[in-house]
């Protein structure tokens, strides 16, 4: 049964990367603004020009 | 999508930059229509840097820029100025950090983080939408900080820019409150996994080691929730000991402690497995409840002074008459500036040029502006409507009359932080209480199994821990908040919003608080004006920018479009002019004085009104008073069944007998009240021990508020400035106010409801403990449960009385 104690101290290692990832995620600020990065996340910065166009050509076309 | 809304733009006249409507197709460019050159501006300035984007985020995201004026930020030149905006700089790179009210949508978002295409020397400039600022990297050595507030201004994004400076973000306390929560849930998981083995009764008898090492792992990974997840208890416990006050934090301590002590008992002694598992649990479950408390609206600032409203800096002028800017900080008496309209007077001063028009409402609560002559006195907050003038400081800035409303002891100090009333209340009882539920335990076992008395105490200690008692309160309120905020009525924190349903003396303040600012009911008496008439006094009004002018303009409801000739202004006085053949004259009593006959008709002392003279002879006159807000009586009539109301009024007594009529008799009516006649006369109330509640708005009321039990502050944008207040009331939803104080105390009573619940959870759980038979199984069930169903019908229930009253 001594092979359960090897599983639980891999299992408890792997818990304590989480936390630790959980711990940087907060000291790097990612819970202290909780709404912006959900809207940055939409600005494709490539295809402005291309929506631009697109939105002329449908105009044009009503 | 985009499709549709373009076409509604055109068929309606839409402004495309900010949505309003457009008056004529003066300003277009290509297909687009703008209703002022303000937005055409904008738009060109964005076409121009390819940036037109920020149209299809979201529609007409822009600002309305009509009323936009020339600002200069010249003294963002000074270095002090210049200091309380960046926040760190090498010489090189800088960084500042602005406050944007304007920000209110994904496009702004995205032009905000644009800003490098205006100016490469702006490095990166990211948002935080929450807070509304906006933190700006750029090369100093290429760009200036008043070049880049120009930008941010050009495109309609004005910063804020007062004494106060932006603070900068202090996240410390939110971000310890996320580490002691994963903390905690990492090890009430783990210690739950190694605890499963003893819930089921696994495991050979043979592998009894196993279950040592696990108990002792269980220990390592409780002292970490211990020591640090649960220290705020200790340490408010602590507190509440030393002030020999009993909070609600008191009975927790106690019971974590007890938890802990014997759990680490039983396992060194290798008598059970402890109640670690317990022990975490009811931590994390109070860590989360915090949050809840916690929450807050950043971008609402509670705390402001009247630093945040006086300008940043003004324009002296020296002796030899050059001028220049000067933080308003280094005002001295004898400094002579030059207050352009619109401009705030920061600190006393007398009149030395020009014509002075002072708008004091947000002062003195008067609501007309008063005009005044040369070397008469101004008060700091003033507001100069009209041309520019020159005036001469007499006092330095933190001396001035109103600002030493916080010189007042009042200011020395935080606000005393009250506790949340009710958990502790019943604290007081439930503490002893359970105490002596616990010795009865330990006595009844004396006689009954004497090995068990140890057992029972611990156990009765244990099982009694107020954690749902303790989890209703913020879970109810927490969530009551966030249903009053959804409805433009912002509370500071869950304690403020306890105390509103303890109040018995409701304050209000008249102007701009249950009156309307800019608006105004006018009246005409005397000889009845033919439609002619109207049109040409429309006409002629629609010359003028003076307040009472736009009053009659906006109360004539027909159309002209007359242009009078020989129009003429006098500052202060009147207006006149001949349309057609009609010779009108409009202005004070003094103006049109020669015309004035016995019989014609008189407008009563001490009113604000517009006499009408037509062709030599006096008609009548516009009486102007006071528009008052909707819902006012109303409101009146439900405070009235729980609470005294008494109105405060800075202003002159004209509008009392409407009113009187307006509220009834049983209403005080105070006028000409100073913004220390208010502060004290909350206080004499607070000695006759009422509970007082007061709206105001005005920094003449920032006193009254602050002492008052509850403060809140009405406001016609929560974006600009109030004073300071526990909280703030979108002017919109001022008729709402009894069915928010409905809801309020239907959460109250939502509260008690659920600490009914937790007690009936504690009397199952005193059995077990009485009985001494209080395995780790049955704690590890009970406490999550009381906790889980405590949260859920706070939630649930606290919802439901929202949608009852109609505000969910």
């Amino acid at each position: 049964m001594s092979v359960i104690l090897i599983l639980i101290g891999f299992s408890l290692l792997v818990a304590l990367g989480f936390l630790g990832a959980f711990i940087w995620a907060v000291k790097n600020g990612q819970f202290d603004d909780r709404y912006t990065p959900s809207i940055r996340i939409l600005f494709d910065e490539r295809k402005e020009k291309v929506k631009e166009e697109k939105k002329i050509n449908s105009t044009k076309q009503s | 999508m985009i499709q549709g809304t373009l076409d509604i733009n055109t068929e309606k006249k839409l402004c495309y930059h900010c949505g309003e409507t457009c008056p004529d197709d003066s300003y277009s460019k290509g297909d687009k229509l703008f209703c002022c050159l303000g937005c055409k501006t904008v738009y060109e300035i964005l076409e121009e840097k390819d940036l037109c984007n920020y149209y299809t985020f979201d529609n007409t995201p822009g600002q309305n820029q009509k009323a936009k004026a020339i600002r200069n930020y010249d003294f963002l030149e000074d270095s002090g100025v210049k200091s309380k905006f960046i926040s760190f700089s090498n010489g090189k790179t800088a960084l500042v950090n602005f406050i944007i009210p304007n920000m209110h949508c994904s496009s702004c978002i995205w032009i905000l983080e644009h800003l490098y295409r205006f100016n490469p020397a702006i490095l990166s400039s990211r948002v935080n939408f929450l807070r509304k600022s906006i933190a700006i990297t750029f090369d100093e050595t290429r760009i200036k900080l008043k070049e880049i507030v120009s930008i941010l201004d050009s495109i309609g994004y004005e910063p804020l820019l007062n004494l106060e400076g932006v603070s900068t973000a202090d996240h410390s306390e939110n971000r310890s409150l996320y580490y002691k929560i994963g903390i905690a849930g990492f090890c009430f998981g783990n210690i739950m996994m190694l605890s499963f083995p003893e819930y089921l009764a696994l495991g050979d008898p043979q592998d009894l080691y196993l279950r040592k090492i696990f108990s002792y792992i269980n220990v390592v990974l409780s002292l970490p929730v211990f020591f640090y997840g649960a220290s705020d208890y200790f340490v408010s416990a602590w507190k509440g000991i030393r002030k020999r006050i009993v909070n609600i934090d008191i009975p927790i301590a106690l019971g974590v402690l007890v938890l802990f002590l014997r759990s680490l008992i039983e396992i060194v002694a290798g008598i059970g497995p402890g109640y670690l598992d317990s022990l975490s649990g009811l931590i994390f479950f109070l860590l989360i409840g915090r949050v809840f408390q916690n929450k807050t609206y950043e971008w609402l600032n509670f705390e402001r002074n009247y630093r945040s409203y006086f300008p940043i800096s003004v324009h002296i002028v020296l002796k030899d008459g050059t001028e220049s800017s000067m933080a308003v900080e280094k005002i001295e008496p004898g400094t002579r500036a030059l207050i352009r309209n619109n401009e705030i007077i920061p600190a006393d001063s007398i009149l030395i040029k020009g014509l002075g028009k002072i708008d004091y409402s947000f002062v003195t609560g008067e609501a007309a502006p008063a005009d005044i002559q040369n070397g008469e006195f101004i008060y700091a907050g003033g507001r100069q409507a009209g041309s520019a003038i020159e005036v001469e400081f007499v006092k330095s800035v933190s001396h001035s009359y109103l600002t030493q409303l916080w010189n007042n002891y009042l200011y020395s100090g935080e606000k005393e932080s009250r506790t949340t009333q009710l958990a502790n209340n019943v604290s007081k009882y439930f503490t002893p209480a359970i105490i002596l539920l616990a010795s009865g335990a330990a006595v009844y076992n004396y006689f009954i199994h004497p090995a068990l008395i140890w057992d029972a105490f611990t156990a009765v200690l244990i099982v009694a821990c107020p954690c749902a008692l303790a989890l209703s309160t913020p879970f109810t309120l927490g969530n009551a908040l966030r249903i009053l905020a959804k409805n433009k009525f912002f509370m500071k924190n869950t304690v403020a919003l306890e105390s509103l349903s303890e109040i018995d003396h409701v304050v209000f303040d008249k102007t701009g608080t249950i009156t309307e600012p800019g608006r105004s009911d006018l009246k005409y008496f005397g000889i009845n004006l033919t439609d002619e008439l109207k049109q040409a006094i429309k006409a002629l009004v629609k010359n003028s920018s003076h307040p009472l002018s736009k009053a009659i303009f906006d109360n004539i409801d027909i159309e002209t479009q007359i242009i009078p000739e020989n129009y003429t202004e006098e500052p202060g006085k009147g207006i006149s002019g001949t349309v057609g053949d009609i010779t009108i004259m409009l202005g004070s009593q003094d103006f049109v004085g020669n015309y004035l006959r016995k019989s014609s008709p008189h407008a009563p002392e001490h009113t604000t009104s517009v006499y009408v003279s037509i062709d030599g002879s006096v008609f009548g006159y516009f009486y102007i008073n006071n528009h008052y807000r909707q819902g006012l009586s109303t409101i009146k009539k439900y405070f009235r069944k729980s609470a005294a109301i008494s109105i405060l009024s800075g202003d002159n007594d004209t509008e009392s007998k409407n009113l009187q009529e307006l509220l009834g008799e049983d209403v005080e009516l105070r006028f000409k009240q100073s913004p220390f006649d208010k502060l004290d006369y909350i206080r004499t109330l607070q000695a006759k021990r009422k509970k007082v509640l007061m709206f105001g708005d005005g920094l003449n009321d920032a006193g009254a508020l602050r002492q008052s039990d509850v403060g809140i502050s009405v406001s016609q944008d929560v974006n600009n400035f109030s004073p300071a207040s526990d909280g703030i009331l979108s002017a919109d939803s001022f008729e709402k106010i009894p069915i928010f104080f409905d809801f309020i105390i239907s959460a109250k009573k939502i509260i008690i409801v659920s600490f009914a619940i937790s007690f009936f959870y504690n009397l199952i759980g005193i059995f077990f403990g009485f009985s001494g038979q209080l395995t780790p199984l049955v704690a590890a069930v009970l406490m999550p449960l009381s906790s889980i169903s405590v949260v859920i019908f706070t939630t649930v229930a606290v919802s439901a009385a929202a949608r009852k009253n109609g505000i969910l």
